[in-house]
């Protein structure tokens, strides 16, 4: 069977994109930043994950307001780099586990999350920037990716709760899918950041890390968080962490902490990183 | 068959004390269908710049471009004037409206940074240094019981 083997969170701010595609990673400013990731890399490449589901959200370049789905599955071949009014970035193309993915779109409707299915679509910099922090420029991306997109710009936006308990049916819906496969779950956007208004720039660091302590072990408490505490605290587009609990509520229970890493700032963001593995409760003989 | 209920059931949120708490938030907009409804054409506008064929339509004239959308005198001015608080004030999104910021050829943090009470050099310091702090920028009503307090206080000294 299928099995979630590990989650990663991670912020999607376009300007790494940049960074990579302009090979200035190394530089003073985005070096430490780059510095957090390394670890990570090394360790994909040993995982060699079969499959990603990749909770994310579309900056107004697939959907525009015409349409807002709230939780968004793609069941697609593949998917190009969007086109964010510069030219799409210069990466390869997105490979989809059409198999995988339909399956998990049939199971969440029947577990009652009311999923919209996306066939067709570009994916911005919230899909691809993670990609390139985790893979750094291969040739093609080395594992199938199923997208997830949720609505984390019109209000009201799914609760934390509601993310978490997705999570969870995802999870079910992976491990009743009959072929062995290593799949990872990534949930990406904030950390704290705020792109508008008179208070925009603020960043909250010790929010943050009290958010990062909570994916890890046996709490749930971060799936209690209401919306106005994530607007007052990380600001307006702090609201992004909400698709890092889907990628917690997959995990199951208890999460082991594998890496973190946290930096301030990347262009109006709090860079935050985590790396956590699913702990199976030990099933104690009768 | 075994059912699973999930997490604890939990009463409903009021949607109107849920909606009003946005506005206790300093120098902040949320996007809610409110503010959505009333952008709309603002914001598809904003996204009809993607295309390379209208940002040459609109660079070549603006206010003739704007003229194609249903958009009130007021965003029009304020689109022509980049001013993008009245903008938001008006129903706009800054995913939108960050399309005429690239369209303009400015980096995201400075058109964001010209909504906020500095100049750009200063701005991108603050995040050097470690951004705005969220000290006195949570809530609009602490604020205002906090300086009353504090008034009081200079009262009584004196
Ligand atoms: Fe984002």
């Amino acid at each position: 069977m299928a099995r979630i083997t590990a989650g990663v969170g991670s912020s999607h701010v376009p300007l790494l994109g940049v960074a990579v595609d302009q090979g200035k990673s190394n530089d003073d400013y985005f070096g430490p930043i780059f510095a957090g990731y390394e670890w990570t890399r090394q360790w994909e490449k040993e995982q060699k994950p079969d499959v990603i589901i990749l909770v994310y959200n579309d900056h107004a370049s697939a959907f525009d307001m015409k349409i807002v789905p709230t939780f968004a599955i793609g069941c697609g071949e593949s998917y190009k780099p969007a086109d964010e009014g510069w030219g799409p970035r210069q990466v390869p193309d997105v490979e989809g586990h059409p198999d995988l993915a339909w399956h998990i779109a049939q199971s969440l409707i029947l577990d009652e999350f009311d999923m919209t299915i996306i066939n067709e679509m570009d994916v911005d910099h919230g899909l691809t920037v993670p990609l390139s922090m985790m893979f750094g420029q291969p040739e093609a991306w080395p594992a199938k990716i199923i997208p997830l997109a949720v609505n984390v710009v019109t209000y009201p936006v799914p609760s934390g709760n509601r993310c978490w308990a997705l999570g969870e049916a995802i999870k079910r819906a992976v491990e009743s899918f009959p072929e062995d496969l290593n799949v990872q779950i990534w949930g990406t956007g904030g950390m704290s950041h705020q792109l508008q208004g008179k208070r925009a720039g603020l960043l909250n660091r010790e929010w943050d890390n009290k958010f990062l302590d909570m994916l890890i072990g046996d709490t749930d408490a971060a799936r209690w968080i209401p919306h106005i505490e994530y607007l007052r605290e990380t600001g307006s587009e702090g609201i992004e962490m909400v698709m890092w609990l889907i990628m917690r509520g997959a995990l199951g229970e208890k999460t082991r902490l594998l890496h973190r890493h946290y930096h301030i700032p990347c262009s109006n963001t709090a860079i935050g990183h985590i790396v956590l593995e699913p702990v199976e409760e030990e099933t104690v003989p009768a | 068959m075994t059912i699973d209920k999930g997490a604890p059931a939990k009463a409903p949120l009021n949607i109107h004390e849920y909606l009003a708490e946005f506005d206790d938030i300093p120098g902040t907009r949320v996007y809610t269908a409110a503010r959505a409804r009333k952008g709309y054409h603002i914001n598809q506008f904003a996204m009809s710049l993607m295309k390379a064929e209208n940002r040459a339509r609109f660079k070549a004239d603006e206010r003739a471009y704007l003229d194609e959308w249903k958009i009130s005198e007021e965003a029009k001015q304020a689109l022509l004037a980049r001013d993008y608080n009245a903008l938001l004030d008006m129903g706009g999104n800054v995913y939108f409206l960050s399309k005429l910021f690239s369209s303009d050829g400015l980096p995201f943090a400075e058109a964001v940074s010209t909504m906020t009470d500095m100049t750009w050099p200063e701005y991108r310091q603050m995040m050097l240094d470690g951004g705005r702090s969220p000290e006195g920028n949570r809530s609009i009503k602490e604020n205002l019981a906090a300086a009353a307090a504090r008034a009081q206080e200079t009262g009584k000294d004196n």
